[in-house]
C-alpha cells in the first residue's frame, strides 16, 4: 500500500492504493490525513478508485479523519469508490455520513 | 465429476500475533477457497471477515504479544467452508459488543469487526477454548448463489 497526495483547486487529493487494513493502510491512511491537516489543508477528498481491500481499521481510520477534519473546520469527501468499498460503507451506515461523489472533478467541485 | 476440489485438504497455519501476518493468513485461505470453487467476489468477502478474526485474535485475544500464535484451520463440513481463527487470550463475551448501527456509535472509529465477519458469513460463532482462549467458528456456504453484502440479511 502506498498513499500519494496531491493538490488541485484547493483541494488536498489523498490517493491510497493497495490495503487499507489493520497495522499498515490504516497508520498509512492516519498519516497522509495528519500531514495534511498539518500543511493547512482543510479540504481534503480520498480518491479510493485504487483502494483495492478495507477492513474495519481502514474503515475505522476514514471515520476519525472525518471527526478530525471536521473539528478543525475542514471538509473531508469521498471519490469513486469502488463497489467494494461502496458496499462496505454501506452495510454499516457510513455512505450517509460521507459526502461521496462518483468523480474526482465533480468532488474538487464541490468544496 | 466437477473439476471443483472437494477434497482439498485441510489448511493448518499458525501464526505469531503480528498484524503484518495477516496477508499471509488470507492467502494461504484465499487460495485453498479457489480450490473449493468459491467465485472471486465471495472469496473477498470471505478474506475480509477473516482478516477481521485474526486481527481481533491478534489485538483482543493474545494482547498483540508475538510469542503467543494464532492458529487458523480450514475445513470442509457437508457444504460448507469452516475456518477455525484460535487465539490464547483471556475469553471473549460476544454480549458485550455494541452495536455500530446504533447512532451514538456510528462515528466510533472501532467496534466494526465483529458486525462484518456476521455480515459476510452465514455464520459465526465464538467458543472457549477449555485451556483457555477463544475460537472463532466462521462458515459459509460453498454451493448456490451467495448474497452480496446489500442483499445479506439484516443481522
Amino acid at each position: 500500500m502506498n498513499i500519494q497526495a496531491r493538490h488541485e483547486g484547493g483541494v488536498t487529493i489523498i490517493e491510497p492504493k493497495g490495503k487499507i487494513t489493520i497495522g499498515v493502510g490504516d497508520v498509512a491512511l492516519r498519516e497522509a490525513v495528519a500531514e495534511a491537516l498539518e500543511a493547512g489543508a482543510r479540504s481534503i477528498l480520498l480518491n479510493l478508485s485504487k483502494t483495492t481491500t478495507i477492513d474495519s481499521s481502514g474503515i475505522g481510520e476514514m471515520v476519525s479523519a472525518y471527526t478530525t477534519v471536521t473539528q478543525r473546520g475542514g471538509m473531508l469527501k469521498l471519490c469513486s469508490l469502488p463497489n467494494r468499498v461502496s458496499d462496505i460503507l454501506q452495510i454499516t451506515q457510513l455512505i450517509s455520513v460521507f459526502e461521496v461523489f462518483d468523480s474526482e472533478a465533480e468532488a474538487i467541485e464541490s468544496f | 465429476m466437477s473439476d471443483v476440489d472437494r477434497e482439498a485438504p485441510k489448511v493448518r497455519i499458525a501464526i505469531g500475533s503480528r498484524y503484518d501476518h495477516i496477508d499471509l493468513i488470507a492467502l494461504v485461505v484465499d487460495d485453498a477457497l479457489t480450490r473449493l470453487g468459491l467465485d472471486e467476489d465471495a472469496r473477498h468477502w470471505v478474506g475480509i471477515a477473516l482478516r477481521e478474526a485474526v486481527a481481533n485474535a491478534i489485538k483482543h485475544g493474545n494482547q498483540q504479544d508475538p510469542e503467543k500464535k494464532v492458529e487458523v484451520e480450514l475445513a470442509v463440513d457437508a457444504d460448507q467452508a469452516v475456518i477455525r481463527v484460535c487465539d490464547h487470550g483471556e475469553g471473549f463475551d460476544l454480549e458485550t459488543v455494541e452495536d455500530p448501527l446504533a447512532p451514538e456509535n456510528l462515528l466510533k472509529p472501532s467496534g466494526r469487526g465483529i458486525f462484518y465477519m456476521k455480515s459476510f458469513m452465514d455464520a459465526i460463532e465464538y467458543t472457549p477454548r477449555p485451556e483457555g482462549g477463544t475460537i472463532v467458528t466462521l462458515r459459509k456456504r460453498l454451493s448456490g448463489k451467495r448474497d452480496t453484502p446489500d442483499q445479506a440479511e439484516d443481522h
